[in-house]
């Protein structure tokens, strides 16, 4: 089995945390080989957190080398791209929610807020498989994480890894309300759009 | 999983995912120890988190975040010659601090044993520098052990904690930043809790001389260089090292930690693979199993992370026995910069066998999407504490930082506090900036924590010598940067309640004079009472004060009853001056590319603070977001 790198990002306070560890749990569910680490210096600081995942047996450390991530996962609009530019590899697939929290320079007025075109362009230069996720009406923005989930999910983005592993790995991570708010909804996300 | 606390003490064997910092704890737990002691640094707080899951009443162990590392190793010492077996883990920089007392470690018996942690950070992840901790090994005779992973933090501890009990000597346990944090698999053997803890404390001078002076220190340092030969002789039967045979007898690589990983990755499938020693004790090394492996190849490559240690004694080892093996190490000076990753390594193997490895991707700057450099949290007391100081500085006076979050006012728009250097060094910076200087005024920002931790003696020492700066203790209650930690402070302290020393009642008892204090949402008092501040000749405080948010927000939210709220803009009102997104600076601010501003409503917190910074109030009152 070749090794399956998947990189996430987002920034501090989004829930990359969570998004890393749901699917570190759902491939140890899966049966997979897998590793993770998460960079997190400075993260509920509003930097930038990166997670890694990768399974199979020839992944050896958990980092991912430059440019080598089959899937990329991103929470936040400029990050998505900042990842296409350093992790994604040619051919790949990037799937990220379009939040947009937008960075020092952008607010000081000094560089101009990153366009989704601009996500596409770089997605359509790498021939990578681009995947947009936005939910305008939903309540609390930090279950985005698991409407990207669903999405993964659905779109079997990530082989061998089926529903129920997912569902499991959230089982083992939330309690109560929370567990049930997150399982209705992943649960809803992953029906086809009718 | 259940609970990490329940996995932590499970009796019977299990099989589990864990970062390397949870890993650590389990190995405590099984190897027995006593005590542990601790101050917060990434990449180690984690391992505190571990501790705690465990509940108070059912921890095998005593722990205690001290008031910062040099006191935390003396805690795990005093523990040890009692006969307890100890633990002490801080960050690579906490060696610094903790120094004056381990070195002398070495010297001592320690009846029980000590294990010093470290979280060194190749990289600087989250550092002030990188700095290679296995010098301070040598300097004091003390063994280091470095694990690669998860797996190999549990069993290489219990090694540690064996070796250290069984020789009374000090051994370090070198982790690196993504060894603590890497998550994996890890088969744990079951563990049975001891009937009975024997808790009496067994000091006897008879273990000693305790006592380090002129006439005892010969002896101990022939006591700790013999300790350090039988580790030397015990090396190779500990049966951390491996080799990995791939029947290469032309090349070989020596390495160890993460960057063995790395070198795995790598590799990849290329072929000839070289042959591999896999070390597990780094400091003393067997040089009876490092000249084998030299003899049985022609050329080896010693892959070393940060300084050239290991290059250097191998080198000499080699010379010594006549070995005709070309031994390589570092070739230029970007080998010993950074961590060593998978691409890290990929380009010094291409620098020494092109024939094998092809150069890594070039990695291109990115230049398509602005820099996301770290940022204070939206409702930030020290964000409003900027803002209000700014007003009261001139052009040229000099401001200097301190750590913790607070450092983060460097960055524009605010750009307060030019200097920085560690933990409780701006009053003693200040002072040095003060002297012959009559027209720039030097303000000095300190954290609460920092203050505790090594604030003090600078402070006194302005006190002492009659330094003319101001000091602006950006207090928010807690260890903000690190995860919210308590400090003595708090009131509390990680196993209960305990006596709060106020920084007040210690500067009035130091005999500042010249004390303001304010919240510092209140900015126009702030900034009054800076200048006030400022105006006084000598040593003057400004207690700017206001709880961290981010740890108050997320308490907020788990009671019953939260309501979120958020500030709005009256567009009507908004004359697009832009003083909330470009001067006051809070992320929740978000420009439109027409100039118009709105809030980020997974951002803002509704704690009003930019309010006041608005000169046309367009910013309404925080309300209740309907959702
Ligand atoms: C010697 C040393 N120990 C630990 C650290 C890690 N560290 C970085 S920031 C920080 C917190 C400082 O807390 P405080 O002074 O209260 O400031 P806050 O972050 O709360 O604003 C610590 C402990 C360090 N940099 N140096």
């Amino acid at each position: 089995m070749t090794t399956f790198n998947i990189y996430m990002t987002g920034v501090g306070g989004q829930g990359i945390g969570l998004l890393s560890e749901v699917l570190l749990r759902a491939a140890d569910h899966a049966g997979l080989m897998v590793k993770s680490v998460d960079t997190h210096g400075l993260a509920q600081r509003g930097g930038i957190v990166v997670s890694q995942l990768r399974i199979g047996p020839q992944a050896h450390s958990p980092l991912i080398p430059a440019h080598a991530a089959d899937l990329v996962v991103a929470l936040e609009r400029h990050e998505a791209l900042r990842a296409a530019h350093a992790a994604l590899k040619a051919g790949g697939v990037l799937i990220y929610y379009d939040a947009l929290w937008q960075p020092l320079a952008v607010r000081l007025g000094q560089a101009p807020a990153v366009s989704a075109e601009a996500v596409a362009e770089k997605c359509g230069a790498l021939g990578a498989r681009l995947i947009r996720v936005h939910r305008p009406n939903l309540t609390d923005a930090r279950m985005q994480n698991i409407v990207v989930l669903a999405h993964i999910q659905r779109l079997g983005l990530i082989a061998h890894l089926e529903a129920a592993h997912y569902e499991h790995a959230m089982e083992d991570l939330l309690r109560g309300s929370t567990l049930e708010e997150n399982l209705a909804l992943f649960d809803a996300e992953r029906q086809p759009a009718s | 999983m259940k609970s990490m606390g329940e996995m932590l003490l499970r009796r019977e064997a299990f099989a589990e995912i864990v970062m390397g910092n949870t890993a650590l704890v389990r190995a405590m737990v099984v190897a027995g120890t006593q005590v542990v002691t601790a101050y917060p640094g990434s990449p180690t707080p984690e391992i505190a988190t571990a501790i705690l899951s465990i509940p108070a009443d059912r921890r095998p162990f005593y722990f205690e975040f001290s008031t910062n590392e040099k006191v935390a190793t003396e805690v795990a010492y005093g523990a040890s010659v009692n006969g307890h077996l100890a633990t002490v883990f801080f960050k690579s920089v906490g060696l610094n601090v903790a120094a004056d007392t381990f070195v002398q470690l070495s010297l001592m018996n320690l009846m029980g044993g000590l294990v010093v942690v470290l979280g060194d950070d190749p990289g600087a992840n989250s550092s002030q520098n990188e700095q290679d901790n296995r010098h301070y090994a040598q300097l004091a005779y003390t063994p280091v052990i470095e694990p690669a992973d998860p797996a190999e933090v549990y069993s290489f501890y219990i090694e540690a904690a064996r070796l250290s009990r069984q020789l009374r000597m000090p051994v370090i346990l070198r982790l690196t930043t993504h060894v603590c944090h890497a998550k994996q698999k890890v088969r744990f053997p079951a563990w049975q809790p001891p009937a009975q803890v024997d808790r009496t404390p067994r000091f006897d001078v008879g273990n000693g001389p305790y006592i380090p002076l002129p006439f005892s220190v010969p002896e101990l340092k022939q006591r700790a260089l013999g300790r350090l030969e039988a580790v030397r002789g015990q090396a190779v039967a500990c049966g951390l090292h491996r080799f990995v045979d791939h029947g290469n007898r032309q090349r070989g690589v020596i390495a160890w930690g993460l960057p063995f990983l790395s070198l795995l990755d790598a590799l990849g499938d290329v072929q000839p693979k070289p042959d591999i020693l896999k070390l597990g004790i780094v400091y003393p090394l067997d040089h009876g199993q490092i000249a084998a492996f030299l003899d049985e190849h022609q050329e080896v490559l010693v892959l070393e992370e940060l300084d050239d240690l290991l290059e250097k004694e191998i080198k000499a080892k080699a010379y010594d026995l006549g070995l005709r093996t070309k031994i390589v190490g570092k070739l230029d000076a970007g080998d010993w910069i950074g961590e060593y990753t998978a691409d890290k390594v990929k380009g010094i193997l291409h620098k020494l066998w092109p024939d094998l490895v092809p150069a890594p991707p070039e990695i291109a700057l990115n230049v398509a999407v602005p820099d996301r450099p770290p940022q204070m949290c939206p409702g930030c007391g020290h964000r409003s504490a900027f803002h209000a100081i700014k007003q009261a500085l001139a052009a040229d006076d000099i401001t200097v930082a301190d750590i913790g979050c607070h450092t983060l006012g460097y960055l524009p728009p605010y750009e307060l506090g030019q200097l920085l250097m560690c933990m409780g060094a701006s009053p003693g910076i200040g002072a040095g900036m003060s002297l012959f200087n009559t027209n720039r005024r030097v303000l000095v920002f300190m954290g609460d924590s920092t203050f505790y931790h090594a604030g003090l003696p600078g402070t006194i020492n302005a006190l002492h010598n009659r330094h003319n700066l101001t000091m602006i203790v950006m207090e928010n209650g807690t260890t903000a940067m690190t995860g919210h930690q308590d400090h003595a402070g708090s009131g509390r302290n990680i196993n209960g309640p305990a006596p709060k020393l106020p920084i007040r009642k210690i500067l009035e008892g130091l005999g500042v004079e010249a004390i303001f204090e304010t919240d510092t949402y209140q900015q126009r008092q702030l900034t009054d009472l800076v200048r006030k501040a400022m105006a006084v000749e000598g040593f003057s405080v400004v207690i700017a004060r206001h709880p961290c948010m981010l740890k108050f927000t997320r308490e907020a939210r788990r009671k019953p009853g939260f309501e979120p709220r958020r500030v709005d803009i009256d567009q009507e009102t908004c004359e697009r001056i832009h003083a909330c997104v470009a001067v006051f600076g809070c992320p929740t601010f978000t420009r439109l590319p027409d100039g118009q501003i709105e809030i980020n409503p997974d951002l803002c917190i509704g704690d009003g603070s930019c309010i006041q910074t608005c000169p046309t109030q367009a910013i309404t009152k925080p309300a209740k977001t309907g959702a």
